[in-house]
């Protein structure tokens, strides 16, 4: 059984590092993430938010659901651990 | 539970050092624009400064200063400032959080209502994050009781 289990995570292995083969290079300037939408957040992001801190700008303003997500997301864990942990002696 | 513990030198020293935590808190929510930082550091580290207290001291000295109750209201708040200004956009006319359209309410450029949009969420997410990990950190210490059952022992 064991064998077996080596085997399957070999072969996962060797599939995952011939995938990595085909992605683009390290810093690539020519690869699709480099060409897509990220030279206009580096070029037009202080001219229209007014903002020199680009990583705050994307995270807030281009990218703001995802951040309503993510506190959305932290709001839930707190009330979760109130929920479960809390016990009250009243 | 946290018990209290008698010590001058270590209740001295977190007194001495609780001011400059949260006053270095606000400072990385503020100047997240400028540096890294941001709502979620910042309101760890303001949660830290409190933390610090609850161990320095115990829970009953620390609640004090924001009890239970307060503190379940800032995690709404927080979420509801950031919700908030998204809404405020769509009353005003625009999309939900383009904070562009802040500027019919705030006499400043699109660019700099964008800037203040940004601050705004990030104190909202700041708010949250601090009462977050202060209710999972008393919850957890507390083993859910908040120092209720010291007055039964």
């Amino acid at each position: 059984m064991k064998f077996i289990a080596f085997v399957v995570v070999l072969i996962t292995g060797a599939l995952l590092i011939y995938a990595t083969v085909d992605m683009p290079d390290w810093g690539d300037p020519n690869s699709p993430a480099n060409t897509h939408v990220s030279p206009r957040y580096l070029e037009e992001s202080l001219e229209k938010t007014a903002t020199p801190n680009v990583v705050t700008a994307v995270l807030a303003d281009y990218r703001g659901y995802d951040t309503l997500g993510e506190t959305t997301v932290i709001f839930t864990a707190g009330v979760v651990c109130i929920l479960l942990l809390r016990r009250s002696r009243k | 539970m946290i018990n209290r513990f008698e010590d001058v030198i270590i209740q001295t020293i977190c007194r001495l050092l609780v001011p400059p935590i949260q006053l270095f808190a606000l400072y990385v929510i503020a100047h997240g624009h400028y540096s890294p930082g941001g709502g979620f550091q910042g309101g760890c580290i303001l949660a830290a400064s409190f933390i610090l207290l609850v161990i320095a001291y115990d829970l009953k000295e620390a609640s004090k200063r924001m009890s239970e109750k307060i503190n379940i209201m800032y995690c709404c708040i927080g979420v509801i400032i950031y919700s908030g200004i998204g809404l405020l956009c769509v009353i005003l006319g625009s999309n939900y959080l383009d904070y562009g359209i802040l500027n019919s309410i705030i006499p400043v450029e699109p660019a700099a209502a964008r800037s203040l949009g940004i601050l705004g969420v990030e104190i909202g997410v700041g708010i949250a994050v601090m009462a977050v990990m202060v209710s999972i950190f008393i919850n957890i210490a507390s083993g859910g009781e908040h120092g209720e059952s010291e007055e039964l022992e």
